[in-house]
């Protein structure tokens, strides 16, 4: 695993390796040099499988990760890689000429984070949520418990019998 | 419907039930609107039960003979094939699974409706015939159980639909669910189960519900 980092790392630009178990490493790469990078290591190194591909919202940083995991069933290895990319105008390059399924984990991405991948089939079809007309609800600025609360007539809870709070408005009422 | 508001309503329909123009079998050009011409547009009408000892004889013959469409949504789609199995063997109460909405008389909503799931409900429930009967299970039904802040679930389920008979659990086990048919008929028998007509003397109410949460109504109003 040791040698194939050394390999990749003498021609893609990949920074903070970090080795989250035996067989499996993940690293970090600049999103221009992704396409590259993942040819090669499909055609090259034998990492043949597209494991899952989803997104993390880094609110505060302005950031989307985008994260693929390629696994290597020959050598039992498993290579996870993460991208950058802006939020406000999140596009990223489709992969689904080399993986097919990899069109409904973008499909998935677009609905439910709203990054934009041109060129992949059916990108902007409905896939769960059908007639969504807010932001995508897995980006953190999404308040999913407000929406809830306006739109699905949310039933009203219990009158609250609490110990304390009985005592303290018969002790104190004032207060 | 005016012009404009047709616009907007095409946007999510099927290419095939959009407004097109069909070339006859000599050649001439025939307008059609699906949804105005293929589909009924009458609304449902209220059934008056009958009166005296003919309505309880009949309320007595529904209450026997529950045929359940075979359609989970959630995790109590898991709890419903036990019942059918020799340990827990539904079929002693007159309880039957049928493999469509026109067959069947009762209609199980098993868990959490996510509003994608909520459409094919509606539809599922509009085409069965009266009488029917709506057994809500779990606490998601309910008050959205641990559902209750979803983006995507809904929360109550007796706004979109009438419900006869809730059984509370997560999940309710195939015993709860025996204890909830005995209870529904009961109900039957009483003469208390008039959801059908319920639905349809509320119907707007239960419509403006659903065109709420379903943003993309690309059907007729009424699923016959």
């Amino acid at each position: 695993m040791n040698e194939l980092i050394d390999h990749i790392k003498a021609r893609f630009p990949i920074y903070d390796v970090i080795e989250s178990q035996p067989g499996q490493i993940f690293v970090s790469l600049e999103a221009s040099k992704l396409i590259p990078m993942i040819t090669s290591l499909k055609t090259n190194h034998g990492f043949t499988v597209l494991v899952i591909f989803t997104a993390v919202d880094w609110i505060e940083d302005d950031k989307f990760q985008i994260t693929y995991v390629l696994n290597n069933p020959k050598e039992k290895q498993d290579l996870g890689i993460r991208v950058f990319i802006h939020r406000d105008d999140a596009t990223m390059e489709s992969i689904h000429h080399l993986w097919k399924h990899a069109a409904t984990f973008q499909r998935e991405l677009k609905e439910m984070f709203g990054i934009d991948f041109p060129g992949s089939p059916g990108v902007d079809d409905p896939f769960l949520l059908e007639g969504w007309d807010n932001i995508p609800p897995m980006r953190r600025d999404f308040d999913t418990k407000k929406y809830s609360e306006e739109t699905y007539f949310p039933r009203p809870g219990r009158e609250t019998n609490d110990p304390a709070t009985f005592m303290k408005q018969t002790l104190y009422p004032d207060d | 419907m005016s012009e404009k508001k047709q616009t907007e309503h095409d946007k999510f329909l099927a290419p095939e039930n959009r407004k097109h123009t069909v070339i006859g079998p000599d050649g001439e050009e025939i307008q059609v609107d699906p949804l105005n011409d293929y589909f009924c547009t009458d609304l449902p009408k209220v059934e008056a039960p009958y009166k005296g000892v003919l309505e309880k004889f009949l309320n007595w013959a529904r209450a026997e003979s529950l045929w359940v469409l075979s359609y989970g949504t959630g995790c109590g789609s898991i709890e419903l094939p036990p019942l059918f199995s020799p340990r827990f063997d539904a079929y002693r109460f007159g309880v039957a699974m049928r493999p469509t909405p026109r067959q069947s008389g009762v209609l199980i909503i098993s868990g959490y409706l996510a509003v994608k799931t909520l459409k094919r409900v509606i539809r599922s429930y509009e085409q069965m015939q009266n009488p029917k009967y709506v057994i809500a299970l779990g606490s998601c039904t309910i008050n959205g159980g641990m559902y209750w802040d979803s983006y995507n679930t809904i929360n109550r389920l007796d706004h979109y639909l009438p419900v006869d008979v809730y059984i509370a659990g997560c999940m309710p086990r195939p015993e709860a669910i025996l204890a909830g048919f005995n209870k529904l008929k009961e109900r039957i028998k009483s003469g208390n189960a008039e959801g059908a007509n319920e639905y349809i003397e509320k119907l707007e109410w239960y419509k403006a519900n659903q065109k709420k949460i379903i943003k993309d109504w690309n059907m007729p109003s009424y699923n016959w």
